[in-house]
């Protein structure tokens, strides 16, 4: 294969990969990666290098958007970065005495179990949970405007989602991806943050530890600039495209959209870890 | 009392204007690259199946540089990129910034906690790699 022809399919499969990320704020990681791996046999520290520079580009051209209407929480994003950089350290730390396999086997089963209640979830069945004084003196509790219509929310268990938050970060660090599905679920079941608010301030939240390891893997060589460039540009595209559709559509949708794309996670995860390349 | 009044619209606007910026400069510059990388390299084998460890152009930021500023493809995109990933820290710094001038001092702490754990990850994690 030339580089001619090369370079559009990756192109388009990274639009797709910032579209759906955007939309779920899971980055583009989840489909540039087996697409990278799988259909077009590029090594896998290439694949990684491209993986995480298509979350730095989901990451900050969604959250442009978000962040102007006020779908992204900065402060919640801001609190719990506390916990997610933390534990990525942590987990690098713990990488090498933990043996990866069996806990991303763990973390795989855990995804498909919460990909399943997610789906099977929406706004109007959740049982009520008291609001968490702490959301209120770390003003964590804010509103978002839609079609003009605004919505005000309260978070719950704080301190649970901070726990979970770390343990994401923990997880990201040790196996290198499959963060930003625990952000959500963190956010969504124990904080009882609205939906669309827990993708967007996850999507917005994802940049900053995956530019931190990016940085690490450009010196080491595995950014590959003729792989990166068609990702970076279709997964902005891709992005953009998605941060547009976020608003408009309903969040039953975005909510089963999320479901298969971690339940899609959890399987890679599994099968990743059977064949050995954890 | 003050007489800069920043709320947080103020800081979000920033931060929305921040990333929009970085993500378009960004952007412009590898797809800037990209174009001379396809017109120099497009009829070329492309062949990813083993890793071998890059020159310096394609990977350190000195190098990068002047590679870029000789229109050397390659690293004009990895020049791009390296925008692209100095953007969400960038973010971060600048919320440091924006909680100061609200006053807030618990946010003020929280970024600049946040803030040195990713410096600290940079510089721990480069001299490793």
């Amino acid at each position: 294969m030339t580089v001619s022809e090369f370079t559009p399919i990756v192109f388009g499969a990274s639009l797709l990969a910032g579209f759906l990320g955007a939309l779920t704020g899971l980055g583009g990681g989840v489909i540039v990666t087996p697409v990278l791996t799988l259909f077009l046999g590029v090594d896998l520290r290439y694949a990684i290098g491209a993986s995480l520079v298509s979350v730095v580009a989901t990451s900050s051209g969604a959250a442009a958007a978000y962040v102007r209407d006020g779908l992204s929480n900065i402060r919640i994003g801001m609190f719990l970065e506390i916990a997610t950089t933390a534990g990525a350290v942590l987990g690098a730390f713990l990488g090498t005495i933990i043996p990866t396999k069996d806990l991303a086997i763990l973390f795989g089963l855990i995804l498909l179990q919460s990909a399943w209640q997610t789906s099977r979830q929406h706004s109007g069945s959740k049982k009520p949970i008291p609001p968490d004084p702490l959301g209120e003196s770390l003003k964590l509790n804010g509103a978002f405007t839609l079609a003009g219509k605004t919505e005000s929310y309260v978070v719950s268990r704080v301190k649970t989602g901070f726990a979970l938050m770390l343990g994401a970060g923990t997880l990201s660090g040790l196996l290198g991806i499959g963060s930003g599905s625990l952000k959500v679920i963190a956010m969504d079941q124990a904080m009882r943050i609205p939906f669309k608010v827990s993708t967007a301030t996850s999507s917005f939240m994802i940049g900053v530890t995956a530019a931190a390891s990016a940085t690490v893997y450009l010196s080491r060589g595995y950014v590959e600039p003729s792989i990166a460039m068609p990702v970076m540009l279709g997964v902005l595209l891709g992005s953009l495209a998605g941060a547009r559709m976020l608003p408009v559509l309903p969040v039953l949708t975005l909510r089963r959209l999320f479901a298969v794309v971690v339940g899609f996670v959890g399987i890679e995860m599994i099968v990743n870890a059977f064949r050995g390349k954890l | 009392m003050s007489e800069l009044h920043v709320t947080d619209r103020n800081i979000e606007n920033m931060v929305a204007n921040l990333l929009r910026t970085g993500v378009t400069l960004a952007g412009i510059v590898v797809a800037a690259g990209g174009a001379l990388y396809l017109f120099r390299h497009g009829g070329e084998i492309s062949d990813h199946h083993t890793f071998t460890i890059p020159p310096a152009a394609d990977r350190l930021l000195p190098a990068i540089i002047t590679g870029a500023l000789h229109h050397r493809a390659r690293s004009v995109i990895q020049a791009g990129i390296l925008l692209l990933i100095a953007t969400p820290i960038a973010r971060v710094a600048l919320s440091l910034i924006g909680f100061t001038l609200e006053r807030d001092w618990k946010y003020m702490l929280i970024t600049a906690i946040v803030l040195t754990v990713l410096l600290y990850s940079l510089i721990s994690g480069t001299a490793h790699g």
